[in-house]
Order: structure tokens, then C-alpha cells, then sequence
């Protein structure tokens, strides 16, 4: 059988490797919007700084930590994988879901808030903040909603191995795509820790 | 008695083993009829504004019509013709026979690219019923997203979807490359087509989700009626150009990598002999990879980008002629003293590099940024694009098309046929875009349907050249067909080519092979000729 297990460990290194290329064509999918984001920011720096003032700063921060909160359960999943511990993963797997969840729905408050305050560009956006801060506000809900997204994709992945898991016979074989998973999940928290400072944080103080 | 022994055709005839396959080379012949399709309908387009060319007045189609049928034309000969063409038919058929695997490395994935090729087709055929779009390929703001009043978001999704194919099918062939090669097959004995399938899946994967995002972005200024490439709030529609042209002049090289790499196969058949300079072919086509994601100002230069922008885009454009003249250098140096015989694929190749060479060298005239000022929107730059996207891809395209037909299909076509359309294609295509560069020269804009009378004999000349250029790509669709029933049987290695493709039978069994072969040698180990082989030895 040395033939066989060849295959199988080519099998998950090709799986591997090709995570990660997934994950730079999404850095490049995210790229194009922080492009955008630097360029107006460059052309309009006084317009940025008023309308990040009108971000809510605490829901900002909240999340963050949840989010990073929620990617060290992740990692704990991810090794509970190895050690081929049934139990650790469900429960790993299910905080971090808990945690996705409760990401969301801060966000959707957040969202509600940003609704009531006309946050929205166009016709109705709010008159304190002065024209160019709609395009920091436009990018505000494409980034944070694309990341949402995201999110959303995750929590369904996490559920299909959650699901996967219970079944006993299929616990070992899943070990490679909860890593995979994890993968997944680090980079969409990565993406955040740049949004939360961007759309935030260096406006405020600016 | 089955005079065939059972391979990846005659193992299962039903609709249903094709529709969900994910066999490698039943994916390359689902790509291979579904691109021809699309490239019928862009051709009509063509046709029909070729002929309203004939004369000066804009007599047979109104422009807003042939607005639209530019926008067709161009959209569907790049993302539903061109960037699928060698990547996803022969791509697919070859890459893991080449490399001595059994399959790609992700078969379910790779169906799944199909059918999002397929879906994104169906979008944009749909925008097309519903009335077309004028935008240009280009999608230009705020021309797309706030004043044209055709059905951009139709078409704009359908290219979007299809991207994500794109993406999937690069990732595909990056994993499969980078881990199934067989024992023996080191980096430097790999195909030449295998390293332009690496080059060409590394832009697919880099670039592709730029345009994503693009598009996405364009789309949502159009449905929300506000956006970030709008001036209205402060906008800059330069920035969308920018975003576009990251993408799509990475995409430009997804459309001729490939075809140096067919091309950088057939040479050294035909000439019995070792490629000449193999690493400096093989690192040149990564090198166009890389130089080529840093030139898409070029495109930008009477745009409103500063002047030294332009002057900076300018040199890193003459940079990437260095990489492609290498090839065209070192594919010359391999005919050299070769043992050299014009079968169809050799005359399809030789024409290529005559046609690759002129396209080139008037796209260093593009990429100089006083004289792109004068030419900048002409049909100079229309001919310089064709040179090498027609021209070099589609003549490439052919030539692989015949070369592996055998292993394809198990047939041989018929060869003075084969060398008669080679021909043909070479004289159509220089009579239809040669007179262009002289009219873009002279100044006759691009994308207009009525034009000075002073231009007409070029015109009529040029539409005279695409009759015969029709008949170029016609002829090989009725013998190639007639070949499939009525051609010779093919054995495995009709041309006694090197390469792992040609090791296994014709058409290839299921699992290509019966066990991973060993590779022991260089690629290209043609039987020596007297001294030609030292020639060879770079």
C-alpha cells in the first residue's frame, strides 16, 4: 500500500496549497477596494476624517474582539482535529460559530444605527458631513458587507463540518478540512483587523 | 468485435456521463464545443461590421447598433473565446497527461468551473437577446454605470460568474503543476507548454478577482445610482480604468502565453530536434507573467495620469519585450539546421511567429508614449491587438488543435487539407489587418460605422481578407468533423513526438495511464541528426 498512501499525502498537500492560492486571489478581491479606499482618502483626507467620526466605535471594537476571540477557538478546533478528539471539535467548532453569530448581529445593530443616522450616500445622507465623506461611507458598506459575506460563507462551511462531525465514522477523515476551514476563517479575520482601524479608527484622531 | 480498446470516449456513451464528468479530457471537449459557440456568434458580429465598413456612409446598421455589435464582438472573443481556448480545452487534455498524472488535482472543481463558464454565457447571451450593450468590452464609467441604456448588469454578471471559472481552472492547474508530476519530472524537464500553462494560471489567479471586484463595483454605481467612480460626489472614473487595466493586461498575456507554449511544443517536432535555450523559454514565460502585471498604464496614457506615470508604464512596457523576443529568438535558433517538414501544426506555428513578431514590434510603437498620442484610439491599435490576439492565439490555437487532434480523437485529419487552411488563415488574416495599421496611421478612429472616403480602398481590402480568413476557420470545422468518422486510426505517437502524452494510447484510456510513468531525460530528447544536435544543446 505505499503507492496508496502516496496519493493520500499528495491529496492533501495539493489541498493545502491550493487553500492558500485560494486565499490570494481573495486578497486581491479585498485589494482592489483598499486601493480604492487609499486613493480617496489621499484625494478627500478632511472629508475621511469627519465621516469616520460618525462610526460607532464601540460596536467596532466589540467586534473585533469577538472576532478574534472567535479565531482562537478556530485555532483550538484545528487541534482538537489532530488529536482526533471528537468531542473538543464540536465544541470548538460550535463557540466559533456562536461567535460568528454574535458578529452579525452587533453588525446588523450597528447597520440599523447607521440607517437612523442617514449614513447612506445619496439624496438623504447626512448634512453634517461634508460631500466627499459619502465615499467613505459608500466603501464603509461595501467592505464591511463583502466581509459579511464572508462571514456568512464561513458560519455555513463551519455548520456542513459541524454536521460531518457528528457522524463518528467521519471525525479522522475531516482533520484536513477543518484545518482548510480554519485557513478560511483566519483570513476573513485578518481582513476585519484591517477594516476595523481604516473605517474606525485613524479618522478619529486625525 | 470493438475494434477499439476501451478509452475515455467509448466508455460511456450517455448524455448524463458527460454533463457530469470529471474526467480531464471530457471537461477539454465540453469546453472545446461551447467556446465554438461563442466564438460563431462573435464572429457574426464581426462579420456584420466588416461589412458595413465597405463603404464610407454607415449604411446597413445604425451606430447604435454597431456600438453593440463591437461590444459583443469584443466581449465574447475574450472572456468566452480567447482566455478559455488553450487553458480549458487543450489545457485541460493535456496537463495532467503531459505531467504523467491521472487527473487534476481537483477533478469536482474542475467541472465546477465549466459550469460557471457556462452559466456566465448564458448571462451574457441573455443580455445580448435582450438588446446588447454598448459600453464597449471595456465597461468605461461613468459611460456604464449612469448613461448607457442597455443591459450592462446582464452582462457585466455573466463575465463576473464566468471570472470565478477562470479563477478555478488557473488554481487548478497551479495545484496540479506544483504537485502530481510524476517521478522523474524535476521543473526543467517539464513541457514548455506546461511551464506557459504555470505562468498563464498564476495571472488567472492574481488578476481575475480584480476584475471581480471591478465589475462588482461598476455594477453597484449602476443600481445605486451613486458611486465611487462617479464625479458627482468627487469620484474618479480614471480609477476604474485603473482597476480595469490591472486586470485585464495580465489577461492580454492569459491570452498569448498559452500559445507560445503550443508553439514551443510543435517547433521541435517538426524540426527533429531540441528546443534551443530551454530554461531561458521556460524562466520567459514567468518573467512575462510578472513584468506583465506592472504595464496596464499603458492603456491609461492619454487618460489624465501624470506624465511620469507614463513615462514609468512606458519602459516597463519595453521591458516585456525582452521575455517574448527571447522566445521568438530561441524558436528560430531550434529551426536552425533542423530536419525541418511543413505538416499542417509546423505551418500554423511558422505563421505564427511571423504574425507574433509584428504584433510585437508595433506594440513597442504603442508602448511609446509620443507616438501612442498620435495612434491612441485608431485602428493601429486595433490591428496590433489582432496581430497577437488572432494572429498569435487563434493561429496557435489551430496549429494545437491539429497537433493533438490524433490523441484527441483517435483520427488523423486529412493532411493537404490541414496545410491548404493553414494557408488560407495566413493570407485572410494579414489581407483583413494589415490595411488596419495603414488606416490607423492615417487616422481613422476605431469603433465608428461611418468613416472618410479617403479610407475606403483599405476597407474594402480589409473586408475582402476577413471573407478569406472566414474560410480559414471554416474549412477545419468541416474536415475536422468529417475526420472523427472518416479519418485514418491514429496510433499512439503519429508524429513521434517526445512528450508523456504520446506514451499512451490514442484516444488516452480513462486513467491515462496504466502506472505513473518514470521520466529519466530532458524533454525534447529528439533522435540526433548528425550535427544538428549540437546545435541544439544550449
Amino acid at each position: 500500500m505505499p503507492e496508496q498512501n502516496q496519493i493520500v499525502a499528495q491529496q492533501r498537500e495539493a489541498a493545502t496549497l491550493g487553500m492558500w492560492a485560494f486565499l490570494a486571489t481573495e486578497v486581491l478581491f479585498f485589494g482592489g477596494l483598499f486601493v480604492s479606499y487609499t486613493v480617496y482618502r489621499h484625494f478627500y483626507f478632511a472629508d475621511f476624517a469627519a465621516a469616520s467620526r460618525h462610526t460607532d466605535v464601540t460596536f467596532g471594537t466589540i467586534n473585533s474582539i469577538i472576532l478574534l476571540t472567535s479565531s482562537f477557538t478556530m485555532a483550538l478546533a484545528v487541534r482538537a482535529a489532530k488529536m482526533a478528539s471528537q468531542r473538543l471539535v464540536s465544541r470548538h467548532l460550535l463557540l466559533t460559530i456562536f461567535l460568528g453569530i454574535f458578529f452579525l448581529v452587533i453588525k446588523g445593530f450597528e447597520y440599523h444605527k447607521d440607517i437612523v443616522d442617514h449614513l447612506i450616500p445619496g439624496p438623504h445622507f447626512n448634512a453634517e458631513i461634508p460631500l466627499h465623506g459619502q465615499i467613505f461611507f459608500y466603501l464603509y458598506w461595501i467592505m464591511t458587507g463583502l466581509h459579511g459575506v464572508h462571514i456568512i460563507i464561513g458560519l455555513a462551511i463551519m455548520s456542513i463540518l459541524l454536521g460531518l462531525n457528528a457522524r463518528r465514522t467521519a471525525s479522522l477523515k475531516n482533520s484536513q478540512a477543518i484545518e482548510l476551514a480554519g485557513l478560511y476563517w483566519h483570513f476573513v479575520d485578518i481582513v476585519w483587523l484591517y477594516l476595523y482601524p481604516l473605517l474606525y479608527l485613524v479618522g478619529r484622531h486625525a | 468485435m470493438n475494434p477499439n480498446p476501451v478509452n475515455y470516449l467509448n466508455t460511456d456513451y450517455t448524455i448524463k456521463s458527460w454533463l457530469l464528468t470529471t474526467d480531464h479530457k471530457r471537461i477539454g471537449i465540453l469546453y472545446l464545443c461551447s467556446i465554438l459557440i461563442f466564438f460563431a456568434i462573435a464572429v457574426y458580429a464581426a462579420a456584420l461590421m466588416r461589412l458595413e465598413l465597405l463603404t464610407p456612409a454607415g449604411d446597413l446598421v445604425l451606430s447604435d447598433t454597431y456600438n453593440k455589435l463591437f461590444t459583443i464582438h469584443g466581449v465574447l472573443m475574450v472572456w468566452f473565446f480567447l482566455i478559455p481556448s488553450i487553458p480549458s480545452v487543450l489545457g485541460n487534455f493535456l496537463v495532467p497527461l503531459m505531467i504523467g498524472a491521472r487527473d487534476v488535482a481537483f477533478p469536482k472543481l474542475n467541472l465546477l468551473s465549466w459550469y460557471l463558464f457556462m452559466v456566465g454565457g448564458f448571462f451574457t447571451l441573455h443580455a445580448v437577446i435582450l438588446g446588447g450593450v454598448d459600453t464597449g468590452w471595456t465597461f468605461y464609467t461613468p459611460y456604464s454605470s449612469t448613461y448607457s441604456n442597455t443591459h450592462v448588469i446582464e452582462m457585466a454578471l455573466g463575465i463576473f460568474i464566468a471570472g470565478f471559472g477562470s479563477i478555478l481552472t488557473g488554481l487548478n492547474f497551479l495545484i496540479t503543476i506544483q504537485k502530481m508530476r510524476t517521478p522523474g519530472l524535476t521543473w526543467f524537464r517539464l513541457p514548455l507548454f506546461i511551464w506557459s500553462m504555470y505562468a498563464t494560471s498564476i495571472i488567472l489567479v492574481l488578476a481575475t478577482p480584480v476584475l471581480a471586484i471591478t465589475l462588482l463595483l461598476m455594477g453597484i454605481e449602476r443600481i445605486w445610482g451613486i458611486g465611487i467612480f462617479n464625479p458627482k460626489l468627487g469620484g474618479d472614473p480614471v480609477l476604474f480604468q485603473h482597476l480595469f487595466w490591472f486586470y485585464s493586461h495580465p489577461a492580454v498575456y492569459i491570452m498569448i502565453l498559452p500559445g507560445m507554449g503550443v508553439i514551443s511544443e510543435i517547433i521541435p517536432c517538426f524540426s527533429r530536434k531540441k528546443i534551443f535555450g530551454y530554461k531561458f523559454v521556460a524562466c520567459s514565460s514567468v518573467a512575462i507573467a510578472v513584468i506583465g502585471f506592472l504595464v496596464w498604464g499603458h492603456h491609461m496614457f492619454v487618460s489624465s495620469q501624470s506624465i511620469y506615470a507614463g513615462i514609468t508604464f512606458s519602459l516597463l512596457s519595453f521591458l516585456v519585450s525582452i521575455p517574448s523576443a527571447i522566445k521568438v529568438f530561441n524558436w528560430t535558433a531550434t529551426l536552425y539546421r533542423g530536419s525541418i517538414s511543413f505538416e499542417a501544426p509546423m505551418l500554423y506555428a511558422t505563421g505564427f511567429i511571423g504574425l507574433f513578431v509584428i504584433g510585437g514590434l508595433t506594440g513597442l510603437f504603442l508602448a511609446t508614449l509620443a507616438v501612442d498620442v498620435h495612434v491612441h484610439g485608431t485602428y493601429f491599435v486595433v490591428a496590433h491587438f489582432h496581430y497577437i490576439m488572432v494572429g498569435g492565439m487563434v493561429t496557435a490555437f489551430m496549429g494545437g488543435i491539429h497537433y493533438w487532434w490524433p490523441k484527441i480523437t483517435g483520427r488523423l485529419y486529412p493532411e493537404k487539407w490541414g496545410q491548404f487552411s493553414a494557408i488560407i488563415l495566413f493570407v485572410g488574416f494579414n489581407l483583413t489587418f494589415f490595411p488596419q495599421f495603414i488606416l490607423g496611421y492615417l487616422g481613422m478612429p476605431r469603433r465608428v460605422h461611418d468613416y472618410a472616403p479617403e479610407f475606403q480602398i483599405y476597407n474594402v481590402i480589409s473586408t475582402a481578407g476577413a471573407t478569406i480568413l472566414g474560410l480559414g476557420y471554416l474549412l477545419p470545422i468541416i474536415y475536422l468533423t468529417w475526420s472523427l468518422k472518416n479519418g485514418k486510426r491514429a496510433d499512439a505517437n503519429p508524429w513521434s513526438a517526445t512528450g508523456l502524452e504520446w506514451k499512451t494510447a490514442s484516444p488516452p484510456p480513462e486513467h491515462n495511464f496504466a502506472k505513473p510513468p518514470v521520466v529519466t531525460e530532458d524533454a525534447y530528447n529528439y533522435p540526433p541528426l548528425g550535427k544538428a544536435k549540437e546545435a541544439g544543446d544550449a
